[in-house]
């Protein structure tokens, strides 16, 4: 049988063989099928939410107490914070941007508020407020470096993580004469705070905590402002094409410092949470934090190179995440498996990537 | 606006855009030297000359990048100054660079539209207007000649020659009034550069005046209706259509001989005046 060509409803119209001045025939369209397929993996994202389920499925099969209500609940504490911060990380991915920052801004904001409660006697609201300028001090800092000096943000945020690492470390000794600073419950506000950051609910035997309720509600502000907003085209055109969008008048700059904020801000939200969960604060040096955030984003389907990515996907990277490690406990293997397993699947994601941002790329060669 | 103000004394208005005496230097080296030039409404002009001849910087300059040592840039007959691409593009310059670069993994409308996105709604819930966006990207595009094309694609599926339709497309749309087009080097097929040249016809034929730089005289001959060499960042000849025919045109281009000695030739009649 000679071989058929795919397209050949279409006969090959003169202007193909012949161009000329007039208008181009536009190229055969591709089968439904593919192009439902490329549609769908041009979803960042779509990768992660297959994770999920797979994950859930396969760690379900082994751990039924998994997809119970109780480990439900526990699945969505981990993810949580991780992607409040995720879904931040990956905007500023999206825009060619990274944040190492944003774990120490979390507990030294943190460490700030306790600070001002038990040493100044202020009260937790007044307190939460200095806390969020001075994270978004940091932010502002790390946006500005970057877009001033060019220095890479890997580099300028890693100097800021070890500063505030080392400040936060120093500071909590020096002040507090340890690195453990607890006794809020008694502060002025505290009830009004432990509605706010602390609530929880009872649902059958899992205790859903109101920080999925701040993970959600970023998630839907960091998506829409991506894809509906002026603000998001921008974003996407700083990693897309960081020229041309200046060149345009895209403000590339101001656009950078303002995720840098967000970065912060999300940073700010996360130690909130800790700390009005726990009481207190304690400063555990660790980078490891700071990678996960942008790990969970690059499962997520960002790329590193900038240019494209995804909120919902950052979120679902932080679901897979909470899945695998939840999982893992819950099946009885020995738990320090776990990060082999995140870089396995870290490995998996890049993989995709690089698949999909083939397929996104590929233009056809004369 | 009273138009009669503007009215050069022959009576016909002055160029939208025009360089008198331009001089542009890297160090002590002149990268051009005393170029003067004038883009007219409905007009294309293209620009020829080797490699290093200072096409490239009189495009820098056209589009706010380079600022000029000496001589004067005019807009309309008023002396201005860009000090910016963005005071270029106010001033209604288009700029259509060689290495365009386009955000390849966004959607051709966010393409289109980036740094001046429609928009709904009130702060803090304005929104983008996506389906004016696309509606208005598919009908520009088609109108440059490129019809049917799926604003929501990414515009890395774009082919070379349909990005800069994209971006004669979006000069159009926005109003400019002068095109400047870098023409790419980079390998494309004879139907993507014939999509090109028609989004130059069709940005001529909106009244626009555009500088088309190329390297090929064939291209040049085809869409344009003066011809300015360029040599060793000098004006080496500025000829219109009734002066040469193709062939003419590639012979002054290619041989580098002649081109030169066509300068000198030039130079020597400036000294004698």
């Amino acid at each position: 049988m000679p071989p058929l060509h795919p397209f050949s409803a279409a006969p090959p119209s003169t202007s193909e063989r012949l161009p000329g001045f007039g208008p181009v025939t536009p190229a055969a369209p591709r089968s439904a099928g593919r192009r439902v397929l490329d549609r769908l993996l041009a979803r960042p994202g779509v990768g992660a939410l297959f994770g999920v389920l797979v994950l859930a499925v396969f760690f379900g099969l082994q751990a039924p107490e998994l997809i119970s209500s109780g480990g439900l609940a526990t699945v969505l504490d981990i993810a949580a914070p991780l992607g409040i911060g995720g879904v931040a990380v990956a905007l500023l991915l999206v825009a060619g941007q990274f944040d190492l920052s944003i774990g120490v801004v979390a507990v030294g904001s943190s460490l700030v508020t306790a600070l001002l409660v038990t040493q100044l006697g202020l009260g937790i609201w007044p307190a939460l407020l200095v806390s969020l300028l001075a994270a978004l001090l940091v932010g502002a800092a790390n946006g500005l470096l970057v877009v001033t000096t060019g220095l890479p943000s890997f580099l300028v945020t890693l100097a800021t993580f070890l500063v505030l690492q080392g400040a936060s470390l120093a500071g909590a000794a020096a002040i507090a004469g340890s690195s453990r600073v607890t006794g809020l419950a008694d502060a002025p506000g505290w009830e009004s705070a432990l509605a706010v950051f602390g609530s929880t609910a009872q649902l059958g035997d899992g205790r859903f905590r109101i920080s999925l309720l701040w993970w959600v509600l970023a998630t839907l502000l960091t998506t829409w402002l991506l894809w509906r907003t002026r603000f998001g085209n921008a974003v996407f055109a700083s990693g897309g094409a960081s020229r041309a969008a200046q060149e345009l008048g895209v403000p590339v700059a101001r656009t950078t410092v303002l995720l840098f904020l967000g970065t912060a801000a999300a940073g700010w939200l996360i130690g909130t949470l800790a700390l009005v969960r726990l009481g207190g604060v304690q400063v555990d040096p660790a980078l490891g934090d700071e990678i996960e955030f942008i790990v969970v984003a690059v499962i997520g389907g960002c790329l590193l190179t900038g240019g494209y990515g995804s909120t919902v996907g950052a979120a679902l990277g932080a679901l897979l995440y909470a899945v695998a490690r939840e999982g893992l406990s819950l099946a009885d293997w020995d738990p320090r498996w776990f990060q082999a397993f995140l870089g396995l699947l870290l490995l998996v994601a890049l993989l995709v990537n690089g698949v999909v941002r083939r397929r996104l790329r590929t233009v056809p060669r004369s | 606006m009273s138009t009669a103000a503007h009215l050069s004394p022959h009576g016909s208005p002055p160029p939208v855009l025009e360089l008198r005496g331009v001089t542009v230097r890297f160090g002590s080296v002149p990268a051009l030297s005393r170029v003067s030039l004038a883009l007219r409404a409905g007009e294309v002009v293209c620009v020829l000359g080797e490699n290093g001849s200072g096409k490239s910087t009189l495009v820098a300059v056209l589009s706010g990048l380079q600022q000029p040592a000496e001589g004067e840039l005019l807009v309309d007959g008023r002396p201005e100054r860009f000090r910016s691409p963005q005071r270029a593009r106010a001033c209604g310059i288009a700029t259509v660079w060689q290495d365009l670069a386009i955000a390849p993994l966004m959607s051709v409308w966010r393409n289109f539209f980036l740094g001046a996105e429609p928009t709904r709604g009130v702060w803090p819930f304005r929104r983008l207007d996506v389906g004016r966006a696309e509606e208005i990207t598919t009908r520009a595009m088609a109108r440059v000649g490129v019809p049917g094309l799926d604003p929501g694609q990414a515009a890395s599926a774009l082919q070379a020659g349909e990005r800069q339709s994209l971006a004669i497309a979006r000069a159009l749309h926005f109003g400019a009034r002068a095109l400047v087009i870098d023409e790419p080097t980079a390998p494309m097929t004879v139907a993507q550069r014939a999509l090109v040249l028609q989004s130059v016809v069709a940005a001529r034929d909106a009244g626009l005046a555009v500088l088309f730089v190329t390297h090929s005289p064939q291209h040049a001959h085809l869409v344009g209706d003066r011809f300015l060499l360029l040599g060793g960042g000098r004006v080496a000849g500025d000829l219109t259509r009734e002066d040469v025919d193709v062939h003419d045109l590639t012979r002054l281009v290619a041989g580098g001989d002649e081109l030169s000695r066509l300068t000198d030739s030039l130079r020597a009649a400036e000294h004698d005046r």
